[in-house]
């Protein structure tokens, strides 16, 4: 049988550009051509004739694979190595700069909960929004509401405008929308382990139901190995941009937790070992986990700050710089918080001084349950992992019941997506 | 069962399967323009008011200064309902225009996350005012009444034509400024003073007649025509001018092609530079 998705030979290149702001203005551009017209004239006709190299990075190279129809096809790979450039080439967001896909069907893609969601909406109109943008047709929306309402479980506030929804039932609708969609393939970013784990449990028999009963195919991206395991039949592992491999689920996952570096021993608050992998000379030399008070054990309800000093051997400033810290449980080692300054809301700078002080805090209460937390670092500059550490920091968190916001968050055992943070630059 | 069947390569130039697609989604346009009218009118206390008040006090401030004490010439017809007349076409492709240069970095969010006809969103503000110049020709239908103007019915059904020109013109000149705003993210702060100076080249506060014999360089904008139009037409202030529609009508062709070229041109890369 034809494969319902055809991968073949797909890249995607990014040229690095070293501008000031992030972005470029008319402005410089404009007054760049004044001042230095030969210059200009120079630069141009090199970059026509091709002697001008721009600085290149290729997010993916040469990938090539296929999914049969009914697979729930699981891609793995560390942070920066090309799993989301990957589904927004194949959402159509963007466009590859090599190869070709051949898609059989229509693709529904949810790379984000709630894309469009408008606070002042109420649930109802939001339903209808959020359904529209995700490709469904009016009738379709109408015909699957109550089996969406119901599903969130938000039957007594469809009516209610969104900004008033406690972030766990925001994210069930959200989910819930685009879990209905009647498309034949569906591509998840991510996103499918929010909320409590009752609803997790119930996001992923749906996703078993609409591959069984309904015939869809799920391309499912995740970092939660236990979500990968049980979902997915078969998996690719994208390492640096290149499919490293791909086969039975169980062989991928243990192949990819193999080549995971080593956990380090537990280190002391001030000295980090200077042996962990370092390009371009770039470390931490201070990382301090507290609460918006300064106190080192949190409570459920604090929020939580995250201090990150670091300087590299760069005399310029670092471009395209990202961070993404990761907090999981000690005790069931699953990721219940990821901090992604690629997906914050505010933007991080991506021009940053070569050495300085990160700041990462949540703007929610982070509602995690009593225990030990351990905090992963990764430093990436032009998508690639500088400075990767694993399990770097523990931190407590104690809870008072009455602390806990059982409502929303009953069991917080799986990753939540919806803390909102924010990254600052001292 | 048909099943569609999507390639995906690295560019594609554009074709008319595009307008097909977009005429696809035209359901997604709805809700987006749905969804501008109902969060303005949620926010704001007055409401559909809003669109109303704004011209209607442009309206006022005008009359007082440039009817009143300036004694700015109004072709024969008082300077409160012919300065409305103006106004009302000119806040429409204005504010159009503005909204729309706008509305890839407003609506940045969905664009980096989800695939659509990138241009619905142009499409769909330009729609939302037209709507807010539904709710305000209302006051000039109560002028006309007040003042006993009762339009010809030529002059009623140049109307749509007009309307035509204006929404075209507002989303051709805004694609293109759409695409070198994402681009170049300075262009927005020009915008508004380049919007200012339209104002004052386009026959608003004053009549065409007063350039004499030049009046035709200006005709090139399509504003122009359009205000002449309307005000011969619902006023009677001058004969319809068809010579001066054509050229509107032109203008406005070229401004749309240049528009959706270069919107197009880029269209496939706004996601990675946005």
């Amino acid at each position: 049988m034809e494969p319902i998705i055809k991968v073949t030979g797909i890249g995607k290149k990014y040229n690095i550009t070293h501008h000031k702001a992030g972005y470029i203005t008319l402005r410089d551009v404009l007054s760049n051509i004044f001042k230095n017209p030969f210059d200009f004239l120079k630069y141009k006709a090199k970059e026509m004739v091709g002697l001008e190299k721009k600085e290149e990075f290729w997010a993916l190279k040469n990938v090539n694979f296929s999914v049969e129809k009914g697979e729930i096809l699981g891609i793995i790979g560390r942070n920066g190595a090309g799993k989301s450039t990957l589904l927004k080439i194949l959402s159509q967001i963007t466009p590859p700069t090599t190869g070709e896909i051949k898609i059989t069907g229509s693709v529904g893609s949810l790379l984000e909960v709630g894309t469009g969601f408008h606070p002042e909406l109420t649930g109802r109109e939001n339903i209808f929004l959020n359904g529209a943008i995700l490709g469904m047709k009016n009738q379709e929306i109408v015909r699957k509401f109550d089996e969406i309402v119901k599903f969130a479980g938000v039957e007594k506030f469809v009516d209610t405008p969104v900004k008033y929804y406690s972030s766990g039932m925001y994210v069930r609708l959200a989910f819930s929308v685009a879990a209905h969609m009647e498309t034949d393939i569906l591509i998840i970013d991510e996103v499918l382990a929010v909320g409590d784990s009752e609803f997790q449990k119930k996001c992923l028999g749906k996703m078993e139901d609409i591959t069984q009963k309904e015939g869809k195919t799920i391309l499912f991206v995740s970092h939660n190995m236990t979500a990968i395991k049980q979902l997915c039949n078969k998996c690719i592992w994208i390492s640096k941009g290149n499919l490293k491999m791909s086969g039975s689920t169980d062989n991928v996952v243990g192949a990819y937790l193999n080549a995971m570096p080593d956990k380090p021993e537990e280190s002391s608050s001030t000295t980090i070992d200077q042996n962990i992998s370092q390009l371009h000379g770039t470390r931490f030399t201070n990382i301090d986990i507290s609460n918006t008070n300064g106190d080192k054990v949190l409570q459920s309800d604090d929020r939580l700050k995250i201090k990150l000093h670091y300087n590299s051997d760069n005399e310029n400033q670092i471009d395209n710089a990202r961070i993404v810290i990761t907090v999981a449980s000690e005790s069931s080692k699953n990721t219940v918080l990821r901090f992604d300054s690629n997906v914050t809301e505010e933007s991080f700078s991506n021009k940053i001084e070569s050495s300085g002080e990160i700041v990462c805090e949540t703007t929610d209460s982070i509602n995690l349950m009593d225990g030990t937390y351990l905090v992963d670092i990764d430093f990436l500059i032009d998508g690639v992992s500088v400075c990767y550490m694993q399990g770097i920091r523990k931190f407590e968190v104690e809870t008072s019941l009455k602390n806990y916001n059982y409502k929303n968050y009953p069991d917080k055992t799986v990753c939540d997506y919806i803390t909102k943070y924010n990254f600052k630059l001292k | 069962m048909n099943t569609p069947t999507t390639t995906i390569r690295p560019k594609k130039l554009f074709s008319f399967a595009d307008l097909k697609e977009v005429w696809d989604y035209r359901e997604l346009l709805y809700f987006f323009t749905w969804r501008d009218l109902k969060v303005r009118y949620k926010q704001t206390a007055i409401g559909v008011l809003w669109a109303i008040f704004q011209p209607l006090l442009t309206m006022i401030v005008f009359s007082i200064f440039f009817g009143g004490l300036l004694k700015v010439p109004s072709d024969g017809v008082p300077y409160p309902i012919f300065v409305y007349t103006g106004l009302l076409f000119w806040q429409f492709f204005s504010t159009a225009l503005s909204d729309t240069s706008n509305v890839l970095i407003v609506n940045q969010a969905i664009i980096t996350k989800v695939y659509f006809p990138r241009l619905l969103l142009p499409l769909s503000t330009v729609t939302t005012k037209f709507i807010d110049f539904i709710v305000a020709a209302v006051i000039l239908v109560g002028m006309m009444i007040y003042y006993g103007y009762t339009p010809n019915l030529a002059g009623l059904l140049i109307l749509p034509l007009l309307l035509l020109i204006t929404f075209m013109a507002s989303v051709g000149l805004g694609l293109f400024l759409a695409s070198i705003n994402v681009k170049y993210r300075d262009v927005r702060y020009v915008l508004p003073f380049f919007i200012q100076i339209l104002l004052f080249v386009t026959p608003v506060i004053y009549p065409a007649g007063i350039l004499g014999k030049h009046s035709w360089i200006l005709a090139l904008n399509p504003m122009m025509g359009v205000i002449q139009s309307a005000r011969a037409a619902l006023l009677g202030t001058t004969v319809l001018n068809w010579l001066l529609v054509t050229i509107s009508l032109l203008a406005t062709a070229s401004l749309l092609a240049i528009g959706i070229y270069t919107f197009k041109k880029t269209e496939r890369y706004f996601a990675d530079i946005i």
